[in-house]
């Protein structure tokens, strides 16, 4: 039994190798960016525009209408991360349509690499708004004694966003699998629109997230103010 | 192992790729898409609030022009009408000035030719009246009548004040020429020699007398010298009373029933001579 598209490698040497994921995450990228590029190329800057102009009209805005709904107040500084994000799951979710197509995020390397970069990105965003100084002192508070507590918790958000884009997708795939062995075709047909909508919600749910992470530590908070009675 | 760090690496890598190829194909175009199309909307709808604002403000102006010129037609209306209503009155007194100017002078041309008329039908009347007289008196007279006369010149002639006897004397004594007795008819020697008779006794002195007949003496007899004349004869009453009715005539006969009118009362030639003659009380 197969569980990760990692499995499956065309080329390697030694320590580098060419595996699926590797070539699918390329191939949604050609696409993506190919396809992009194609719609973009005649945009209208008229009134009258292409469906394929407002399709990706209707998506980069409701992109933004989502990290704005976040509390980011400059959605476009974080709609290239983000919406890439989305965009990269969405479109690696909704490819399972196609036969013979292993989705990337069905790779715990892939959702480890994204969970890597939402990592990396949450505290170079925060200390970009805030500070360096502002943003280190916010583990440490209320207390000290918040610090493991909090390094804790980013380490164990980020394992959790990278599992649960893995567990979701790899399981995904491998109930349609199962089906198709004990099952007439209907029936992972009902599955497999599932297993879209499973890695739309989970794309969502891991945007949503990065973004929610992004705004914590993008926040700029308040000097608190102590009690008199303490003075 | 179901983690590949390598595919890890890779995938980091592929999708910061993907991050900078998305950021270059898709956010910025489709961004500057929605944005050029916001400017764009947003200067439409800005041109079109300045148009309808220009248009509004056009609207008032033009509003406020239209009510200007309505106040100005009404006035000029206004105007015009009360130019038109007094031209037509000046018209109206001009003409009914004029009218009443020639009604007057239709009336003064009436009246004067009423006067002119009553003035001829006068004239005619006393000098058809003369004319008989004198056809009369001249058929009536006769020898009877001349004596008459003859008589009548020389009680005259006697009763003459002292003052016209001496005047007649010295014109008859330095005249060169002999003194003219004029008679309508040719005088008897005997009437001749009673008039030599008289007269050498009115003015004491034995006076040279030259008779001469002359028929336009109606009847009478007359003593010219040296200018001066001492007469006596029904041609001389018919001329005085022809000379007083003349003078009658003259006077501003009032007419009896003369025209009323507005005009009369203004002027008229029939007063301004009235002022001029005299009444017939005043000549008798």
């Amino acid at each position: 039994m197969r569980l990760s598209p990692d499995e499956i490698i065309f080329w390697q040497d030694g320590f580098l190798k060419l595996n699926a994921t590797i070539v699918f995450t390329w191939g949604l990228m050609l696409v993506l960016a190919i396809g992009a590029k194609l719609i973009t190329r005649r945009l209208s800057m008229d009134l009258n525009r292409s469906r394929w102009q407002n399709l990706l009209e209707i998506v980069v805005t409701g992109i933004v209408t989502q990290i704005e709904g976040v509390g980011l107040n400059q959605p476009q500084k974080y709609l290239g991360f983000l919406g890439t994000l989305f965009l990269f799951v969405a479109s690696a979710s909704l490819c399972t349509v196609i036969p013979g197509y292993e989705p990337p995020t069905g790779s715990l390397s892939t959702t480890v690499a994204l969970a890597l970069c939402v990592l990396v990105a949450v505290p170079m965003f925060g200390i970009e708004e805030q500070g360096v100084g502002n943003y280190l002192k916010s583990y440490i508070e209320p207390t000290f004694i918040m610090l493991p507590f909090n390094i804790i918790s980013e380490i164990s958000r980020t394992l959790a966003l990278a599992v649960r884009l893995f567990g979701n997708m790899m399981s995904g795939a491998m109930i349609v699998g199962i089906l198709l062995s004990i099952t007439p075709f209907i029936f992972p047909v009902v599955m497999t629109l599932l297993g879209l909508l499973t890695g739309l919600v989970q794309a969502y749910i891991f945007f949503i997230l990065a973004a929610v992470y992004i705004a914590a530590a993008t926040r700029v908070r308040k000097p608190t103010t102590k009690p008199i009675a303490e003075l | 192992m179901l983690i590949d760090w390598f595919t890890v690496g890779a995938q980091v890598l592929n999708f910061l790729i993907l991050v900078w190829l998305m950021k270059r194909f898709l956010y910025k175009p489709i961004l500057h898409a929605i944005d050029a199309r916001e400017k764009r909307i947003a200067s439409e709808l800005a041109d079109a609030d300045a148009k309808r604002a220009e248009a509004q403000k056009d609207r008032e102006e033009f509003q406020h022009k239209n009510a200007e010129f309505d106040r100005q037609r009404a006035a000029l209306l206004n105007k015009a009408t009360d130019e038109a209503n007094a031209e037509r009155q000046r018209l109206l007194d001009e003409a009914r000035l004029a009218a009443e100017t020639l009604r007057a002078k239709r009336q003064d041309t009436l009246m004067r030719e009423y006067l002119n008329l009553n003035d001829e039908i006068t004239r005619r009347t006393h000098e058809e009246v003369f004319a008989i007289a004198r056809k009369t008196l001249t058929d009536l007279a006769g020898a009877s009548l001349e004596e008459s006369m003859s008589e009548a010149f020389t009680c005259r002639l006697r009763a003459l004040s002292k003052e016209t006897k001496e005047r007649l004397a010295n014109a008859l004594k330095t005249s060169s020429e002999p003194a003219l007795v004029r008679s309508a008819f040719d005088l008897t020697p005997d009437l001749q020699a009673a008039i030599q008779n008289a007269i050498n006794e009115s003015f004491s002195a034995d006076i040279d007398v030259h008779f001469e007949t002359k028929s336009a003496i109606i009847g009478g007899i007359e003593l010219i010298a040296n200018g001066r004349k001492i007469a006596w004869s029904i041609e001389d009453y018919l001329t005085a009373l022809q000379k007083d009715v003349g003078e009658l005539l003259k006077a501003p006969s009032a007419p009896q029933d003369p025209p009323v009118s507005p005009l009369n009362v203004k002027a008229g030639p029939r007063q301004e001579s009235g002022t001029e003659s005299a009444t017939p009380e005043e000549v008798k």
